[in-house]
């Protein structure tokens, strides 16, 4: 079995025994939801209707915003309450759509099958907005944006990223395992759309299952090829997965379409192949609640639940609650408010109890250059991060800083717990604000 | 209430203590080696060194309110390996001074751990070599067990270790004795006359052989460092520039301690790997030429300094960004 790689990256502690062997599980909609109008990258969504208005599952209720926006649907039935200020599991607050539950309204997204056949490639490029449809990997990234390529870029290598290289999470896992057909319909579609030379579907070999499943749908999917990939983080980030595959490089500052390759995660592929066959927006998604609590679970949950009530029904905590993470513990933003909600990008939810939480006294650089080593994008983090310190944010870009994908492999090594993705951060929000 | 903690939320096993005890513990064969070569002594001289690096550092971190540090084993490297560079028969004062001079001077006042352009010890080596010539390369004792020069019949003629033998424009007949299997044995065990830590290859490379495989120090610098002294060594050999044959050279003096314990010090080496085989290679060609020429019979220490200056430099050796 011949592993595809990339360069760098670490072997952390993957931990994903807590989670996957737990099936995907519908979970009953809390009594309140909060939609916050920032659900990706881009232009926050307008609202649409008014306070007190009835709202349907599914039903839009607030819409795109400009050139990078998408629509807002509602996840529930219930009443809308207007909007409050909450809190934002990107950080800090912002504008949320509160909706107070009707328990009595319960649901099923039932609808036709429809066939792909009689849309046009632009016509399922608007289905694919109008639904509301986001990257489901983490970076929330509008998808129909993404599909739109330049007519002048070719697309050669259609990427199917089931890697889920960031440890504890398992949701991408459990999709592979209980929705690969489901899988193959999205790329159909996707397919249809891009019309690349090759299919790729990426899977890490901490995930053999996983592999399996997809293989035995080969005969029925023959333009589907399937690559293993060595299990090392970030192996599903973006660039290291085309690396990996291709052997191409994108450019500094490009895109994978400069490379001819496009990316995309399974739990997208599924959301695409919903709205496509079904016309079913993006009110729900699968997040995993792990970490030390009693049941780590994959729930299929209405986006705008808030993490405590999923944090509840998965047992609750033991060992004291320290830290409650939005993503996986590599990437992870941790929280301040328990009653942040679940967001179209919210991959899973990571718990640290005291024992888990690193108690991190940093020291000085030693210079001992392991993040040098690690870091996939060749970055020299130890030297980024000297001249971040002395605020000279030009020559940190000069080296690359805003390469740095804040992948969190050199913070992980460093042996003097420098927390370097933050400062790196930093840096390119300095360098964002000269720009303006 | 809630902890907030930037991302990454987990990290390796790797940390500084454990890296540092770790280059502590990898020098403790060489340290019970060199008690059992030149006697009591050595422990004694190495723990004065030991307690100078630590106090100096403690005084100084005190004096100028930092942080205490001075037990994050830094210091006890810089102790025991300027205990390592000087002759068993020293006075007590002279590791003392020699640790005081690397902490303070050459590690404190470049801004601490981490910011020292200079091997603290090589550079304390170096200062106590300046000012007291004669207790550092005139003052050898043999080890309790064999003959300052490895050589049984020359014992008692000369003053000299192996290596110190060779600017003595030595006869045919030492030549002979010091390209023999016999001498390199001898070199290899460590049973010569020599500084307290350098003069067991075999110890020394047990120890190194652990930092390597715990990533505590990096193969390549030793390699390129020793290699290169070795190949061209070998090449002026067969030239017969040098009277003496390549391992000869490796297993004598200071390379096996300068090229697995100092060079690979991770604050100054560089951080590329394409810097650290320049760093090594400059540094093993830098090293035959003192030894050679410069009217020294050591060439490790002042190698490895001068290169440590160019490590900045070697940094700026921008590897190619990703997409770049
Ligand atoms: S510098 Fe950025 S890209 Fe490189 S390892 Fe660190 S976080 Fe990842
Ligand atoms: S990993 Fe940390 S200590 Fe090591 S070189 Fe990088 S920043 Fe410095």
């Amino acid at each position: 079995m011949q592993l595809l790689t990339f360069k760098g990256g670490v072997h952390p502690k993957y931990r994903k025994e807590l989670a996957k062997d737990s099936p995907i599980k519908k979970i009953e909609p809390p009594e309140f939801i909060y939609l916050p109008l920032t659900q990706h990258t881009g232009i926050p969504s307008k609202p649409i209707i008014e306070k007190k208005d009835e709202v349907e599952v599914g039903m839009k209720i607030a819409e795109s915003n400009g050139k990078l926006s998408v629509p807002l649907h509602s996840s529930v039935a219930g009443v809308y309450m207007g909007l409050v200020n909450w809190p934002h599991p990107l950080g800090g607050r912002k504008e949320a759509m509160k909706i107070k539950l009707d328990p009595q309204r319960t649901f099923e997204w039932k609808e036709e099958e429809r066939d792909v056949d009689l849309f046009s490639e632009d016509q399922i490029i608007e289905i694919v907005k109008e639904a509301g449809i986001v990257g489901m990997g983490g970076a929330a990234f509008p998808t129909y944006f993404k599909m739109k390529v330049p007519p002048d870029k070719k697309i050669k290598d259609l990427i199917i990223n089931g890697a889920e290289c960031e440890p504890y999470l398992t949701a991408d896992h459990r999709l592979i395992l209980e929705r690969a057909e489901d899988i193959f319909k999205g790329v159909e579609i996707l397919k249809r759309v891009l019309n690349p030379e090759r299919v790729w579907i990426a899977i890490e070999d901490n995930k053999m299952d996983a592999i399996d499943r997809i293989k035995e749908f080969s005969s029925s999917y023959p333009w589907a090829n399937i690559t293993i990939h060595e299990t090392k983080y970030p192996q599903g980030s973006e660039k290291q997965l085309i690396q990996s595959i291709t052997g191409k490089e994108v450019p500094e500052g490009g895109l994978p379409f400069d490379v001819g390759a496009y990316v995309q995660n399974v739990g997208t592929v599924i959301a695409i192949y919903e709205a496509v066959c079904y016309s079913k927006p993006l009110y729900e998604r699968v997040v995993t609640v792990t970490g030390p609590v009693r049941d780590p679970s994959n729930f299929l949950v209405p986006i705008g639940t808030p993490f405590e009530y999923l944090i509840e029904a998965s047992g609750g905590v033991f060992g004291g609650t320290m830290q409650i993470i939005n993503g996986g513990p590599m990437m992870g933003i941790a929280q301040v408010y328990p009653e942040v909600p679940v967001i179209k990008g919210t991959t899973g939810i990571l718990v640290q109890n005291e024992k888990e939480t690193l108690e991190r006294e940093v020291s000085p650089c030693i210079r001992c250059a392991s993040c040098v080593d690690v870091c996939p994008m060749y970055l020299m983090p130890t030297e980024i991060y000297k001249f971040i310190e002395l605020e000279d944010f030009e020559k940190a870009k000069e080296l690359g800083v805003l390469s740095c994908m804040e992948c969190g492999g050199c913070g992980y090594v460093c042996p003097s717990y420098i927390p370097l993705p933050q400062h790196f951060k930093y840096a390119k929000a300095e360098l964002m604000k000269e720009k303006k | 209430m809630l902890q907030l903690s930037p991302a990454p939320h987990i990290t390796s096993p790797k940390n500084i203590k454990k890296i540092m005890y770790g280059v502590v513990g990898a020098l403790i064969p060489v340290l019970m080696g060199s008690i059992y070569f030149f006697g009591w002594r050595a422990l004694f001289l190495c723990s004065l060194s030991v307690l100078s690096a630590i106090f100096t550092e403690w005084i100084f971190q005190r004096v100028t309110n930092r942080d205490i540090r001075c037990l994050d084993g830094s210091a006890i490297i810089t102790g025991i390996l300027v205990a390592f560079n000087i002759p068993v028969n020293s006075p007590w004062w002279l590791p003392v001074v020699g640790s005081f001079f690397a902490v303070f001077i050459v590690k404190q006042l470049f801004g601490g751990l981490g910011y020292n352009i200079f091997n603290p010890a090589l550079a304390g080596r170096a200062f106590l070599v300046a000012s007291w010539p004669s207790l550092m390369t005139g003052n050898w004792t043999p080890p309790i067990n064999g003959t300052l020069s490895g050589i049984p019949v020359l014992d008692g003629m000369t003053q000299a270790t192996p290596l110190s033998l060779l600017i003595m424009k030595p006869n045919l007949n030492v030549i002979q004795s010091l390209n023999s299997p016999t001498m390199i044995k001898t070199l290899f065990i460590g049973n010569t006359g020599g500084c307290i830590g350098e003069t067991s290859a075999l110890l020394l490379l047990i120890g190194a052989l652990f930092l390597f495989i715990m990533g505590y120090a990096d193969w390549r610098i030793s390699l390129s460092y020793i290699g290169s002294i070795f190949v061209i060594t070998g090449i002026f050999y067969f030239l017969g520039v040098t009277p003496v044959n390549p391992v000869f050279h490796i297993f004598s003096g200071g390379v096996m301690l300068g090229g697995l314990f100092m060079a690979t010090d991770m604050v100054t080496s560089p951080v590329t790997l394409k810097g650290r085989w320049i760093f090594g290679i400059c540094g093993g060609i830098l090293c035959v030429i003192l030894r050679l020429w410069a009217g020294y019979p050591e060439g490790v220490s002042y190698s490895i300094l001068i290169m440590n200056m160019f490590v900045p430099l070697l940094d700026r050796l921008q590897v190619r960004i990703f997409g770049r």
